[in-house]
């Protein structure tokens, strides 16, 4: 048995990185965001990647460390508005995007890593998103033909992993770090804590270990992008 | 006269219904949450991957782990499970969500829906509201009657880029509520009035046709 575990994300992904490779990238937001193997991808230099994730960071932190170094060419994301440096670059014809439906985003990475080709959804029909797709009617309702996606690599961040790699996340953290686990072509998972095998409850495991390549403990800042509060009344 | 946001927030919230599983959209569809009526109980999904959201946390709760679709922190309930993207959106495509509440650019009076993108402008993205409003069972709209210039939002046909078509089922706006039909034939009804609003004003500001159920 191989060893999975890498002592940092830079070590984590030498081998597995080359330009125009295509990378799937976990996260909802800034949450449950890979923070560590993003840095470590900028500092590997690599150019022209088209990046599979829900969002696109914020200016100066997650994905928008990639798009200031211009390392990405291509997006497909479902929502890409916290992030100026992003609209500046698109708009300037610097850099492709792809609008995906947000769940149809997360189902493609599930076909995909699941060695399904294609499914049909009602998401999108008759909308611009389904312009130039095969559509189906099944029981008098028309379905749009979408394909799975796989990509080069998949990077993930759980809260807890064990060496055989092993994960599990933590609360809305989870969000795509699941799916994109299983769709890539190899896959880099940094955890919070990293346990012996066999220390996790082999019942409460969201992600075996067979998906992840590459398994690294990391320190996470875990910015939030949205502070609200509910102010305590004064007793 | 006509209702403002927290009235709009107030008469939507009459739609949801004791047991309803359902997911609100940010901006006025969130006020939504502050005004569920006594003896209804509603579980609300976040399509991050949470069922069972909770309100704002106090200062010292906050969890960056814990935030819901619009990227703010929240809280848990007792009854809260989280899950994947790809599990919370068999909840919303596969029809096990009951009610969604959402803004919109424009509606038509065949239930087509324009809330995401304008053409020429810096387009953000539709996130989760294509599988929104094509899985939800019941699809409510929330929104200004009028543009900031004035321009009718209840529209013959859609401008702008749709969102889906034949999705919508109520659409509330700060002049009056509109059943629509969207799988049949029956046209659009005007089901109330806002306080202070006659029939000839929502009739002067509304493109689509419909028929007045007010009687």
């Amino acid at each position: 048995m191989g060893n999975k575990v890498y002592p940092d994300a830079k070590s984590a992904l030498e081998g597995f990185t080359f330009d125009g490779m295509s990378v799937m990238s976990g996260g909802f937001g800034l949450c449950g965001i890979p923070e560590n193997l993003i840095i470590a991808l900028r500092d590997s230099n690599v150019k022209g990647i088209t990046v599979i994730s829900n969002n696109a960071g914020v200016d100066g932190w997650g994905l928008g460390l990639l798009l200031e170094t211009k390392q990405i060419k291509k997006m497909i994301s479902s929502y890409v508005g916290e992030n100026k440096e992003f609209a500046r670059q698109y708009l300037s014809g610097e850099l492709e995007l792809e609008f995906n439906p947000q769940g149809t985003l997360a189902e493609r990475c599930r076909a995909g890593g699941a060695g399904i080709a294609g499914f049909y959804t009602k998401t999108g029909v008759g909308t611009l998103v389904a312009e130039g797709k095969e559509t189906k009617v099944f029981n008098g309702e028309t379905f749009v033909l979408e394909t799975g996606l796989v990509a080069d690599l998949s990077i993930v961040k759980a809260w807890k992993g064990d060496k055989e790699g092993n994960l599990i996340f933590r609360k809305t953290a989870r969000n795509f770090n699941p799916m994109m686990a299983t769709a890539g072509k190899k896959c880099v998972a940094e955890v919070e804590i990293l346990v012996e095998t066999g220390e996790l409850d082999p019942d409460a495991i969201h992600t075996p270990g067979i998906y992840v390549d590459r398994i690294v403990q990391g320190t996470f800042e875990k910015r939030i992008e949205q502070r609200t509060v509910t102010k305590r009344e004064n007793a | 006269m006509a209702w403002t946001r927290d009235q709009l927030a107030q008469r939507a919230a009459k739609e949801l219904r004791d047991g309803f599983y359902v997911n609100l959209g940010i901006g006025i569809p969130t006020l939504v949450a502050n005004y569920i009526p006594d003896g209804v109980e509603v579980t609300l999904q976040s399509e991050n991957g949470m069922l069972g959201m909770g309100p704002f946390p106090y200062e010292d709760e906050i969890d960056a782990d814990l935030i819901n679709a619009g990227k703010q922190t929240i809280t848990a309930l007792k009854k809260t499970s989280y899950f994947s993207s790809s599990d919370s959106f068999a909840m919303i495509r596969g029809g096990h969500i009951d009610l969604s509440i959402l803004g919109a650019m424009e509606v038509n009076d065949r239930g087509d829906l324009a809330n995401w993108m304008v053409p020429g402008k810096m387009v953000k993205g539709m996130g989760g509201a294509m599988d929104l409003v094509a899985g939800v069972k019941r699809v409510v709209v929330v929104m200004e009657h009028t543009s900031k210039d004035g321009a009718s939002k209840l529209l013959k046909k859609c401008t702008l880029p749709v969102t889906g078509i034949n999705v919508v089922d109520l659409v509330i706006t700060d002049l009056g509520v509109f059943e629509i039909d969207k799988h049949g034939s029956k046209p659009m009804t005007l089901t109330q009035l806002a306080d202070g609003v006659t029939l000839e004003e929502i009739t002067a500001k509304t493109e689509a046709a419909f028929v007045n159920a007010l009687g």
